[in-house]
């Protein structure tokens, strides 16, 4: 690691403060992302400012019966916390389905976000990589590219979001609460992360001035009917080489509600409202799912070792659909 | 110390913290970059917490901090100020062996040894936690930690022996 200073924060407003007047500075958390990243030379912070004592650690109800997930509540304490459990079990399945035991009691809600992509060329300082330094070209496009993107892609980056917990979070349309220099701002988990373009050294649209203080579920549970699906090539503590988020309500067969959301697949959870609105009113069947899969793919793009992943994609989709609407 | 080495130290931004390991308090002055694993193995000088991949993947560096298992590679030592610390220079008791220790004796559950006591920190969190029972829950929540050797039948089984008696 290069030397860095370091310096803790007693509240929001305190560290949005310090954060503003350094550039080069970075809030910590758990640290599970950032310190490797650090140790792999690929980030280098002057400052990091510790977050751990500011009090954005409990998971209660606003009175409008939404949830709010406290930013520096650890991934383990939320999906086993009994609201998420009993109102939100998607989103507890697919944290668990994420890293290992000891990460998940070290890594908050707000560092899931935040976290960066495992393209293995972004980590490796020796190779290029636009994410790493732009304009210096991107050496997965032609290179080994299993783990790498096939939706919403740009010559410039294919590198993927690693997340599963925000895949769920964005089946559940959740929404991130931000304070910043300027005052607090919400937004919709669809606007959080970026899709590369050209600029794929940008993960997500929080500003420098900005800490995120919390995660809000909406008020639709879906316990009835969900699935996360997480296909990986081992079969615990490994990133997905695609995963699928489903929610759906039913009545007698067809489908009155679903939202499907992917990862492994893009550079940000997801999501095709398209593919959603044509299954509405749709009988559940494995044919219906079919086609919303093809509807989804019809765009995907491939670089070579990840030419499975279309195929592998269109199965998950309708397995993930099956088994959250119970039809096997 | 020569001038040179001097003037460095006195330009780095050294800070003082104590850390409650094995039931001992230290007051340690460390740099920020210093991880909690190296506090441990070189500042406190307790050798049993093991280095493996340095990365959060391998789980040889497995702590408990304040009764939850974490890897403490992936932690800095400033972070931690104030925290109670068990490694497993400190799980048994009055000469003892933790029931775990046993357990991995009884059962064979190592060969090299390298990945021992962060295993054996991971199952005391993971008995901790309580959501594991079966072995099938038991293989998910074990894992965070590897094995090179292969003994995972003999971990497994190592833990199943002890979970839900503490």
């Amino acid at each position: 690691m290069n030397n860095f200073t370091y310096t803790q924060a007693d509240g929001v407003d305190n560290a949005v403060q310090e954060i503003a007047g350094h550039s080069e500075a970075r809030f910590i958390a758990g640290g599970t992302n950032l310190i490797d990243l650090m140790k792999e030379h690929v980030m280098q912070p002057e400052h990091l400012i510790d977050i751990n004592s500011i009090h954005l650690n409990s998971i209660e109800f606003l009175e409008d019966g939404r949830l709010h997930l406290g930013a520096l509540v650890t991934n383990a304490d939320t999906a086993w916390h009994p609201a998420v459990e009993k109102h939100y079990p998607l989103l507890s399945d697919a944290i668990l389905a994420g890293a290992s035991p000891q990460l998940r009691n070290m890594a908050t809600n707000g560092g899931n976000l935040m976290q960066r992509t495992r393209c293995y060329y972004f980590y490796d300082t020796t190779t290029p990589c636009n994410k790493r330094e732009p304009g210096a070209g991107c050496s997965a496009m032609n290179g080994y590219n299993r783990i790498h993107a096939i939706l919403g892609t740009s010559p410039h980056c294919i590198a993927v979001h690693p997340s599963d917990m925000c895949v769920a979070l964005r089946a559940l349309d959740a929404t991130i609460q931000v304070k910043g220099l300027h005052g607090e701002r919400l937004i919709p988990i669809a606007d959080f992360h970026r899709l590369p373009g050209d600029t794929p050294q940008l993960d997500n649209n929080l500003a420098h001035d900005e800490l995120i203080t919390g995660i809000i579920l909406p008020r639709e549970h879906f316990t009835q009917h969900y699935k996360y699906l997480k296909v990986r090539d081992r079969a615990s503590y490994a990133f997905a080489l695609v995963s699928v988020a489903v929610v759906a309500t039913m009545e007698e067969g067809i489908i009155t509600n679903i939202r499907m959301a992917m990862g492994g697949v893009a550079h940000k959870p997801w999501r095709d409202e398209n593919a959603e609105q044509w299954l509405k009113g749709k009988p559940a069947t494995q044919e219906n799912f079919a086609y919303a899969a093809d509807m989804i793919l019809q765009d995907a793009k491939t670089f070579g070792t990840n030419d499975f992943k279309p195929a592998l994609a269109k199965r998950a989709i309708v397995r993930a659909c099956r088994e959250a609407t119970n039809i096997g | 110390m020569d001038q040179v080495a001097a003037s460095v130290m006195v330009d780095q931004p050294t800070h003082t913290i104590t850390l409650t390991v094995n039931k001992i308090t230290y007051e340690l002055k460390v740099l920020p970059w210093v991880t909690l694993l190296d506090a441990i193995r070189e500042y406190i000088e307790l050798p049993g917490t093991k280095k493996g991949c340095d990365h959060g993947q391998c789980g040889a560096c497995t702590v408990l901090v304040n009764g939850k298992r974490i890897n403490s590679c992936l932690t800095l030592a400033v972070m931690k100020n104030g925290a109670d610390i068990t490694t497993i220079e400190g799980v048994a008791e009055d000469g003892v062996l933790h029931p775990l220790q046993q357990a991995f004796i009884d059962h064979d559950a190592f060969q090299c040894g390298y990945c021992t006591p962060g295993q054996i920190c991971s199952a005391i969190g993971l008995i901790n936690e309580g959501k594991a029972t079966t072995r099938e829950e038991i293989q998910e929540l074990m894992s965070g930690n590897l094995c090179r050797c292969g003994a995972y039948p003999n971990i497994v089984a190592a833990v199943q022996q002890v979970n839900g008696k503490l």
